[in-house]
């Protein structure tokens, strides 16, 4: 089940984002590839755990110049899962193959700040209500563009 | 092999213990004894290295060595004869310090050990030597290995770990092949497990870490034979399980683990390869069952040992990677792959995972946890215990729910249900039917209908289809439990409890006001709607009520025909139509003693299937909802978006609200209450409020009964000083109640005007809300039932209370002029004021003096202000002359009291009259020694004599010296003693007469009395002046009114 997707040619790529607590419920999420597409929920899903440590390690204090992006969350065997709140607490998490080494911090770092200027874009959206599901076809695009830079 | 022999059977020391004495007598014999036992053991130990060493047990306690002569000379000799070195005999004396013999002893072992195994390891190191990288690759691992072990065994951990690290490094050197791969990775795992485990022991768990990660990054890849690639995976699970074991035994010791970094992360990595092991072998080992296994068992070896760890035991020790025997070779994986297939995987999974879940509980992920929870569920349905899946399944499932992961839950929901099925567990599989076809499900519509069909099927008490993917023997099972289940009778009715899950049936109850009169019939809509594919029918709907007794009528039930369930055509108000709020309206009558009360919806029950078959209630506490609605209710408010337009009868889900409860109110009274009155009230007056009362009913009021007072709830202080009567003729007293309720006033017909005058005292001023109740019952008709309704009407006013006057008391003297003290025995005047502050006319009945004893007046003490009638702002004086005797006390002295008798100035005559009792001041009374009055005409004229006789009278027990004289004025000419000397018996009186002879007109000052007593030196002129006139007004003399306007 494992190994399935860790040998496919294609790099798999995951995004998401997960509305501020208490429902803590996906707002977008999307898999490159799609099939195995459940495990990559379970690993989301399982990655707010620490993201919910390290939120709470933050405290309350210098909100201002808090860093957003959290860093890699954890390490599995095949994926590195990457964390990012904002500071109304929405959480973006990216899901890479490990075996990817071109992907460095500083570019999952600027990943996630388009994410966040997309997002907040959304938000803008007068017809958009927070805590909707996003569909949005210009959100879909720049994942879309962002997913084929990666893989 | 070796290990085994270094770690049990291969000695480092041997000790021979020997009892024996430096002056035994008999020592020759004693010492060649002792030689034979040490050359025994050396024979026995046939030439291996291991060192031998003798200890003399003996009784008495050694001297000082160099001291004893005959000791050192025997201990060469017993060395010579033992073919020992003088640093292997030791002499342990058996005295009192045992214990700190034996400490020493142990270490000098220790030493003799561990040179021992520094001599193996030269020993092997020399070995080396000889190797060559080309040829001897694999003795170098093994030599390698060697020196790390023996390190080990000599505690020496710093270098066993840097060997170690070493071998590892060699064994990753070795042409690796199918054939020696197996060999190549037991090899590697061996010595990373060392090396993990030492650099645990260092307390380095990262060089631990970062070891492990390098040891599974070279070795991920190294599968080795395609056949038998589940021994990879096996291989791989091992090594995280084993990594695990150590961790988890590291923090036991004592060191702390991360929520990112604990080992849990390796007993769920472990798992995972299990779950692989799993499947390959699925893959790889389905033969048939007719293949048979192998004979001769290539498995088995002559020894039933392998000499080398990791070779395959039907080509051991054959170097070269060609294969001599193909068909051996062939027999050999078919035998492992046929004992793969006895394995029990998912035993083996779920243990790790049940471990992982231990630790990420242990660390703060209770994501991680779930999750895990929920492949031990899977793997629990894979291995068919279908219970313990569906009891975790079920335990983590509320958790995906409540943070609204919808293809996470229904992933569960698919797992539970196939459970449920094959269980054919009735309750489980309706409930996990109801919410897989509810809104939350991602399920595809092909699957959600087929879910829907079976579950109409179980509604109509048949079994339902298989669920997709389900082992075909287990399917067989239950098709026999569900067949058990239709034929089995009774038991049918579910009851399931909605609000705790998603279902496919939503409902919303509402009244259609916050509150009913009682009159009217209260009236509430229930909206239900279904989220599922086809329509669905339901025998009944019920509301239950906090009252019971209304609940019989909010019930739709409908005569259940079997044959209807699945028309589309029949959408009849039994039928829910997905995507369509249909909606029930609902009116009942509410009771007469809910007056006050809440009706509050406890629960709706929709009723799905029916008796004759199976039936479902689905119950909603309250007015409904389930575990995701409010949510959905709270993200509808947020929303701008615009609804399309419905037609008239249909409406939004989303802008529907609960509300599950309503108050009942009293019936509108429909009669009218007035209240007259003059405000402001008069303080203690009996004040009138007259209440007009009148019905505007159809029918009779009957019962008609007036509560009216002090409103409650305001100070306490008020109610005692507010009485309420209904009779104004006499004046009411503490006694009298602040309220009073229900006073009965008859029945009123329509159109009848009721009057009712209501006598109120306030005792204090101040503001007083009052309260005018009136109540009645009377017969109404609602919805063809008659009813007898309480209705009420109150009318509260706020009524202020004022002093009616204000009295003003002051003391002067009889010359008029303000007096702070009065002097006894001397005549003063008490002057009264009441001025009127009343906005009403007053009319002062009488008024009276009361004095007390320590008073006296001096003439009569009438009323001068009798029946006076005060308007706003006017004022009515009195003065009273009053002396007041000679006292010892020199405080004060009450004067007494003034009563003024009152009333408002009204034209009924029957108004009471007020007593208001006013307490005079005291006054200070003081004494003075001589006391002098004048006794002179109101006025004089220029040039006629004016007689003045001035009395001195002495006010004190003893004869008065009294210096008598007068100062002459400019206005008169006088005669009589100017200067005299006198002397005043107590008690008694002097005269003096003079006579003046005013020479100008006008307002003249008199020549002035010096009066000065020897004996009291402070009665000052100043007090006398009090007492006699200073002054007179001269009026011209008649005829010489010109002469003298001249002259002034």
């Amino acid at each position: 089940m494992a190994s399935a997707v860790t040998y496919t040619a294609e790099w798999p790529v995951l995004v998401s984002i997960i509305f501020s607590p208490p429902q803590n419920y996906p707002l977008y999420i999307r898999s490159v590839p799609t099939e195995n597409e459940l495990k990559f929920h379970y690993t989301v899903h399982t990655s707010l755990d620490v993201v919910d440590e390290k939120i709470s390690a933050m405290g309350k204090a210098l909100v201002d110049q808090r860093e957003l992006y959290l860093g890699l969350l954890y390490p599995t065997e095949d994926y590195k899962v990457y964390g990012y709140v904002t500071n109304s607490k929405v959480k973006f998490v990216m899901v890479v193959d490990s075996s990817n080494t071109a992907l460095r911090d500083n570019e999952i770092r600027s990943m996630f700040r388009k994410l966040h200027n997309s997002y907040t874009d959304i938000m803008c959206n007068p017809f958009y209500n927070p805590g909707d599901r996003i569909h949005s076809r210009a959100f879909d695009n720049m994942v879309n563009s962002m997913m084929m830079q990666v893989c | 092999g070796w290990m085994n022999k270094h770690l049990n059977l291969v000695p480092a020391l041997v000790v021979v213990f020997y009892e024996l004495d430096w002056d035994e007598p008999q020592w020759k014999e004693k010492q060649s004894e002792c030689a034979t036992r040490v050359e025994i053991v050396r024979q026995s130990l046939q030439g291996r290295n291991t060192k031998v060493a003798v200890v003399l047990i003996q009784k008495k306690t050694p001297l000082p060595p160099g001291e004893d002569v005959i000791a050192s000379e025997r201990a060469a000799a017993l060395c010579n004869a033992c073919d020992l070195s003088g640093k292997s005999l030791f002499v342990l004396p058996h005295t009192d310090h045992l214990v700190g013999y034996i400490i020493r002893l142990e270490n000098a072992f220790y030493e003799h050990a561990q040179t021992y195994y520094y001599t193996e390891i030269r020993r092997v190191k020399s070995h080396k030597e000889f190797l060559n990288k080309t040829t001897h690759q694999l003795l170098f691992v093994r030599h390698q290995f060697k020196i790390a072990f023996f390190s080990e065994l000599k505690q020496d951990t710093q270098n066993a770990l840097k060997n170690y690290r070493t071998a590892y490094n060699l064994v990753h050197e070795l042409r690796a092949h199918e054939t020696n791969m197996l060999e190549i990775k037991t090899m590697a795992g061996f010595i990373n497990y060392k090396i993990c485990r030492l650099c645990f022991q260092h307390n380095t768990p990262l060089d631990a870490i970062a070891q492990f990660r390098k040891h599974i990054d070279l070795c991920k890849k190294k599968i080795g034979s395609a056949e038998l690639a589940f021994e990879h995976a096996a291989w791989m699970s091992k090594q995280f399980q084993a990594f695990g074991d150590l961790f988890d035994e590291a923090i036991k010791l004592g060191l702390t683990a991360i929520q990112t970094q604990n080992p849990g992360f390796y007993y769920q990595q472990a798992a995972y390869y299990a779950q692989e092991r799993k499947q390959l072998a699925s893959m790889l080992c389905n033969h048939d069952s007719s293949v048979i296994y192998p004979n001769p068992d290539p498995l088995e070896t002559q020894t039933g040992v392998l000499d080398f760890y990791g070779q395959r035991p039907w080509r051991q020790g054959i170097l070269s990677f060609d294969l001599s025997d193909p068909e051996k070779e062939k027999m050999g994986i078919l035998s492992l792959q046929l004992k793969e297939k006895n394995v029990l995987h998912s035993e083996l999974i779920i243990t790790l995972l049940s471990n992982a879940v231990a630790q990420f509980k242990k660390y703060k992920c209770p994501r991680m946890k779930s999750h895990l929870m929920v492949q031990m569920g899977e793997e629990y349905y894979y291995a068919k215990d279908y219970a313990k899946a569906l009891k975790l399944l079920d335990y983590v499932m509320c958790e995906y729910r409540s943070e609204g992961w919808c293809t996470l839950l229904t992933s569960i929901l698919t797992t539970a249900l196939k459970c449920s099925y094959l269980m054919a567990q009735l309750k489980d599989y309706i409930t996990y039917s109801l919410e897989l076809l509810g809104r939350a499900s991602t399920l595809k519509e092909d699957q959600k209908s087929r879910i829907e069909k079976n579950l109409i099927k179980v509604l109509m008490n048949e079994s339902p289809d298989p669920e997709p993917d389900c082992d075909t023997a287990a399917v067989k099972a239950s098709q026999k439990l569900w067949a058990d289940r239709v034929s089995l009778a009774g038991s049918n009715v579910f009851t399931i409890e909605v609000q705790d899950f998603i279902p496919f049936v939503q409902c919303k109850a509402k009244f259609l006001a916050p509150s009913f009169h009682v009159d009217v019939p209260v009236q509430f809509d229930v909206y239900l709607r279904a989220d599922c594919p086809h329509p669905i029918r339901f025998s009944k709907l019920c509301i239950s009520f906090n009252n019971q007794d209304y609940n019989q009528y909010c019930v739709v039930e409908e005569a259940y025909q079997k044959s209807d369930i699945l028309e589309q055509s029949s959408q009849g108000t039994m039928c829910l139509v997905p995507g369509k709020t249909r909606k029930f309206t609902f009116k009942f009558v509410a009771k007469t003693e809910d007056v006050g009360k809440k009706i509050e919806i406890t629960s709706v029950d929709l009723i799905l299937g029916s008796e004759s078959g199976r039936c479902v209630i689905l119950n909603w506490r309250g007015g409904g909802g389930d575990a995701a609605s409010s949510q959905e209710a709270l993200q509808a408010a947020r929303s701008f978006r615009r609804r399309p337009k419905l037609p008239d009868n249909e409406v939004h889900w989303d802008s529907l609200t609960i509300q599950a409860s309503t108050m009942i109110i009293s019936r509108v009274p429909n009669i009218s209450v007035q209240l007259r009155h003059e405000p402001p009230a008069l303080t203690n007056e009996m004040y009138c409020l007259i209440v007009t009362v009148q019905s505007h009913e159809d029918t009779v009021a009957k019962d008609v009964k007036l509560t009216a007072g002090l409103k409650p709830g305001q100070d306490a202080n008020l109610t005692q000083k507010t009485q309420v009567t209904l009779h104004g003729t006499d004046a009411c007293d503490e006694s009298f109640p602040a309220l009073l309720p229900d006073i009965p006033v008859g029945d009123l017909q329509p159109g009848e005007k009721l009057e009712k005058p209501i006598y109120i005292r306030c005792g204090t001023v101040g503001a007083r809300m009052f309260l005018v109740y009136v109540s009645y019952l009377i017969d109404t008709i609602v919805e063809g039932k008659e009813i007898l309704c309480k209705c009420h009407r109150d009318e509260t006013v706020t009524i202020e209370t004022v002093f009616p006057f204000d009295v003003a008391v002051k003391f002067v003297s009889t010359k008029l002029e303000h007096l702070d003290r009065v002097f006894a025995d001397i005549p003063f005047l008490l002057m009264t004021d009441i001025l009127s502050a009343s906005p009403w006319p007053l009319t002062i009945v009488t008024t009276q003096l009361q004095l007390s004893p320590s008073m006296t007046p001096v003439d009569q003490l009438e009323s001068y202000v009798e029946n006076v009638v005060l308007q706003t702002g006017e004022s009515a004086s009195e003065c009273f002359c009053l002396r007041c005797p000679p006292v010892t006390n020199a405080s004060g002295v009450a004067t007494g009291c003034y009563i003024i008798s009152w009333k408002r100035s009204s034209p009924v005559e029957s108004v009471p009259v007020v007593s208001t009792v006013i307490t005079l001041p005291h006054v200070i009374v003081e004494s003075i020694p001589l006391h002098v009055n004048a006794d002179l005409p109101s006025f004089g004229r220029v040039r006629e004599s004016l007689p003045v006789r001035y009395h001195l009278q002495n006010k004190t027990d003893l004869v008065q010296d009294v210096e008598v004289s007068v100062e002459p004025s400019d206005a008169f000419m006088f005669s009589g003693l100017k200067q005299i000397r006198l002397r005043i018996l107590p008690g008694t009186q002097q005269e003096m007469l003079y006579n003046f002879y005013p020479l100008m007109a006008g307002y003249q000052q008199l020549p002035s009395l010096h009066v000065n007593l020897l004996r009291f030196p402070n009665f000052t002129n100043q007090l006398l002046r009090r007492f006699i006139p200073t002054h007179i007004f001269v009026k011209v003399r008649l005829g010489m009114t010109e002469d003298n306007s001249i002259m002034s």
